[in-house]
């Protein structure tokens, strides 16, 4: 007799991994939702909002805003950290992301065990690579990290802005910088990344 | 409070990253290497819904909350500034595997070295703010 150890009914439907293009229209949800509430969907703008609000402005006039402005952003980066507490924890998926083959092959190759070298086992971020005790991981999370922040306010705007709010308005400016994104995922995924983590 | 609101499609927002598996660096290092058609899809998707919602509210005038009407304020074309910038911000994307969004979602899953990406992040954005003069736009 088998023991039925997973939630069931609604929560269980929930918790399983979405469908992409269920995953497309959640998002095109929240696309509607905040511009039916006046804003438009931008997560980046909160870097600076929060560079503002460090005290970046007696510095410099580019961190000169209003903060009142912008403390919808802050409260919809927020509930996105809540967001991903519950997605994760309360729906978690009965197994880690079903990555292809081919790239469990490839990771297997430069060092890297999937889902292994994920620690909580969903198969969201390799903490083999990217931890605390790890002077290179430590490395390669600042320096990504700034690379993205550091372009998103050079194009003004990320992926929400730009590959998601931008293309959806039909914006030449965001089609570009989309093409922007894949030459320089494309150069660090296969040229730099291996070498780095082969280090 | 106005702000709760957004706090809730917050969780919204990060309920759908977290179930789509947009925010798993596997994901995007399979995406990157053509090997899987799944964010594909889901940004494909997101795109597609997300014109035609606009393409519908701008079409029968439909008033935001604040009783404005739908518009986008364009920004001025310059390839050098566009392609630079997005392949900057591709590099990264590709590196530490999440772009702003999933950055938060990921901190609320309990990554904490997510919380020095975003470290990154700030430094890289203050960074922009003091060098801008001198970049090309």
């Amino acid at each position: 007799m088998e023991l039925i150890s997973q939630p069931q009914g609604f929560l269980a439907f929930l918790s399983q991994p979405w469908h992409w293009a269920a995953s497309g229209a959640g998002i095109a949800l929240v696309v509607f939702l905040l511009t039916w509430m006046g804003r438009s969907f931008g997560v980046s703008t909160s870097f600076k909002a929060i560079c503002a609000a460090a005290g970046a402005g007696k510095r410099n006039e580019f961190f000169n805003i209003n903060l009142k402005d912008e403390f919808w952003r802050i409260a919809f980066v927020l509930g996105g950290v809540v967001g991903g507490f519950i997605g994760a924890h309360l729906l978690t998926s009965p197994e880690p992301v079903a990555i292809s083959q081919s790239t469990v092959e490839y990771l297997a190759s430069v060092g890297v065990d999937y889902p292994g070298s994920d620690a909580q086992n969903l198969g969201f971020v390799p903490t083999s690579v990217f931890n605390f005790g790890s002077l290179k991981g430590l490395l390669m999370a600042l320096a990504g990290g700034f690379l993205v922040g550091f372009g998103a306010r050079y194009g003004d705007g990320c992926t929400s802005g730009h590959a998601i709010s931008g293309l959806a308005h039909l914006q030449l400016p965001s089609l570009i910088t989309v093409i922007g994104f894949f030459i320089g995922g494309l150069f660090m995924a296969h040229l730099v990344l291996p070498w780095l983590l082969a280090l | 409070m106005k702000n709760i609101s957004f706090f809730a499609v917050g969780i919204l927002f990060g309920i759908v990253m977290t179930k789509s598996e947009a925010i798993s660096w596997y994901r995007i290092q399979e995406m990157f290497r053509f090997e899987s058609f799944h964010m594909y899809g889901i940004i494909g998707t997101a795109v597609i819904f997300s014109a035609l919602i606009i393409w519908a509210m701008k079409k029968f005038k439909m008033r935001t909350l604040s009783g404005t009407a739908v518009s986008y304020t364009p920004m001025k074309l310059s390839l050098p500034r566009h392609l630079l910038a997005g392949s900057i911000f591709g590099l990264g994307w590709a590196l530490v595997g999440c772009c702003p969004g999933p950055m938060y979602v990921l901190l609320g899953q309990g990554y904490w070295i997510i919380g020095l990406v975003i470290v990154g992040a700030l430094l890289g954005t203050f960074t922009y703010g003091q060098m801008r003069q001198r970049l090309p736009h």
